[in-house]
C-alpha cells in the first residue's frame, strides 16, 4: 500500500500523545489534591496507556520491520517521537493539569468520533474503544474547568493563567499538515478543519460557562507531530525509558 | 487426559467458566463477556479462543491470558491461539442477569442497562452524564445512594456510599 508509511505516521502520533500524556498524568499518583482525585488521574493515566498500547502496537505492525510496542515506547529518542506538544507539558499546578486534559480530550473525543467512520477497520476498532472511555475524561475534564472557573477567586485566577499559558499549544492539533491530508485523501484520517470548528465551540461554550475569559489569538507553537519537540519531553523520555536503557529487554 | 482433538466448542466454554476474573473472582470471564467466541481444533487444526479487555488499559488482561493457558494446558489443550479483537467495544449489557446477582451478593453493586450513555458525541456539558440509573446499596437494597467518585478501586468500578444503611460500597459501573 502506498500510503503505509503515513499512516504508521498517523497511527504513532495517536499513539505517542496518548503515551506521553499517559506519563505525565502517571507522575501524580500520590500527590492528587485529594484521594479520589488521586485515583482518578491514575485511571485516565491507564485508559491512555492502553489506547498508546493499541495505537503503538498497529503501528509496529504497519512498520514492518520487527519492532514492536515496547521498542517503539522506550528505544526511541525524541526527534522520533510525534506528540503533540501540549501533552509534554509540564504537570503545574492543578490548573494547568486540568487545562492540558481539558484542551487534549475535547480534541480527542471529537478525533475519536470521527475516526470511527475511517476505513481502516483497525483504526475503526481502536478508535470504538477508546471513544467509550475518553467520553468520561472530557466530563471531568470539563466538570473541573467549569467548578475551578466560576469557583474562588484565587481557583479562577488559576484557572485563567492556566488556560492562557497553555493556549499556544493548541494550535497544530487542529491544523492539517501533509500526512493529515493524504489521510484523510484516502478515508482514514479526519477532517482538522471539521474538528478544530467543534473544539472552539465546545471550549468557547465551557469557559462562557466557567466564567472564563477565551484567550486571544495568538502565535501557535507547531512542530510535535513531525517530531521537533520542547525540552520537556528529553526529561520524560529519560525516565520513562530508564529501565530498558539500562537493562535492554528487562521484563517485570 | 482429554485429547485435543475431541474437545468441542462446547466443552471448552465449559471449561473457560473455570477461569475467573483476577480483581473478581465470583465472576468468570464468561460472565464478564471478555470471551468472545471459541473455535475448537477440529475445524482449524487449533484452538482459537478470542478475548477483548473491558477497559483499554485493564492490567488484569495479561493474568487472564496467562489463566486460560493454563486451564486449557488442564484439559488437554496445549495448542492454542489468543486472539484480542476490540470491536465491537466491550459493554456490561453483555453481562448475564446471574452474574449480576453474584456481583450483588459479593457486595458489588451490578451494572443497570445502558440508557443513556449509549449514543457517544461530543455534546458534554458541566455534569451531564452524572446519573448512570439507579444504583442500590448491595447490603441493604436501598436506592438511597451517592455517588463518592466514579472512579474506585479498579477501572470498572465506582465508590458510592447508601444513605440509608450507611455502608460505602463498589458499583460496577454501566459501560
Amino acid at each position: 500500500m502506498q500510503n503505509k508509511k503515513s499512516l504508521f505516521e498517523y497511527v504513532l502520533r495517536l499513539g505517542d500523545s496518548c503515551l506521553i500524556l499517559s506519563q505525565r498524568l502517571g507522575e501524580w499518583c500520590g500527590h492528587g489534591p485529594i484521594l479520589e482525585e488521586d485515583i482518578a488521574l491514575t485511571n485516565f493515566a491507564l485508559d491512555l496507556l492502553g489506547h498508546a498500547r493499541f495505537w503503538l502496537s498497529y503501528a509496529a505492525e504497519l512498520e514492518g520491520v520487527g519492532r514492536d510496542e515496547d521498542q517503539l515506547a522506550f528505544l526511541r529518542d525524541s526527534g522520533e517521537f510525534r506528540n503533540l506538544l501540549l501533552v509534554e507539558q509540564e504537570n503545574g499546578d492543578f490548573a494547568e493539569t486540568i487545562a492540558r486534559q481539558f484542551y487534549f480530550d475535547t480534541w480527542h473525543l471529537a478525533m475519536l468520533e470521527k475516526l470511527r467512520g475511517s476505513n481502516d477497520e483497525k483504526v475503526r476498532a481502536i478508535a470504538e474503544k477508546a471513544a467509550k472511555e475518553v467520553r468520561y475524561h472530557l466530563q471531568r475534564s470539563t466538570d473541573w474547568v467549569v467548578r475551578l472557573g466560576d469557583g474562588t477567586a484565587e481557583s479562577k485566577r488559576r484557572m485563567q493563567s492556566a488556560i492562557d499559558l497553555l493556549w499556544t499549544y493548541t494550535g497544530e492539533m487542529l491544523e492539517m499538515d501533509a500526512i493529515d491530508q493524504e489521510m484523510l485523501d484516502c478515508g482514514i484520517g479526519v477532517d482538522l478543519s471539521v474538528i478544530r470548528e467543534g473544539w472552539m465551540e465546545h471550549v468557547g461554550k465551557v469557559f462562557d460557562e466557567a466564567t472564563l475569559t477565551t484567550p486571544a489569538a495568538t502565535w501557535m507553537q507547531r512542530g510535535g507531530k513531525q517530531g521537533i519537540h520542547t525540552e520537556r519531553l528529553g526529561y520524560i523520555l529519560s525516565e520513562m525509558q530508564t529501565m530498558q536503557r539500562s537493562y535492554p529487554g528487562l521484563e517485570w | 487426559m482429554v485429547i485435543q482433538d475431541t474437545a468441542t466448542e462446547m466443552e471448552i466454554w465449559e471449561w473457560l467458566k473455570e477461569v475467573p476474573d483476577p480483581e473478581i473472582p465470583v465472576l468468570s470471564i464468561v460472565d464478564l463477556g471478555i470471551v468472545r467466541g471459541v473455535q475448537c481444533a477440529a475445524q482449524r487444526g487449533v484452538t482459537k479462543i478470542i478475548i477483548t479487555p473491558t477497559y483499554s488499559g485493564c492490567p488484569a488482561m495479561v493474568v487472564i491470558g496467562e489463566e486460560i493457558r493454563s486451564t486449557m494446558k488442564r484439559h488437554g489443550i496445549e495448542d492454542l491461539v489468543l486472539e484480542t479483537a476490540l470491536s465491537p467495544a466491550w459493554t456490561t449489557d453483555w453481562m448475564s442477569e446471574a452474574a449480576k446477582e453474584r456481583l450483588r451478593a459479593y457486595g458489588v453493586a451490578p451494572p443497570s442497562r445502558l440508557v443513556n450513555i449509549v449514543g457517544l458525541s461530543t455534546e458534554v456539558t458541566a455534569g451531564s452524564i452524572d446519573s448512570e440509573g439507579l444504583v442500590e446499596c448491595p447490603q441493604c437494597g436501598s436506592a438511597r445512594t451517592e455517588m463518592v467518585s466514579r472512579y474506585g478501586s479498579t477501572a470498572c468500578k465506582a465508590l458510592y456510599k447508601c444513605k440509608s444503611c450507611l455502608e460505602p460500597f463498589d458499583a460496577f459501573k454501566s459501560h
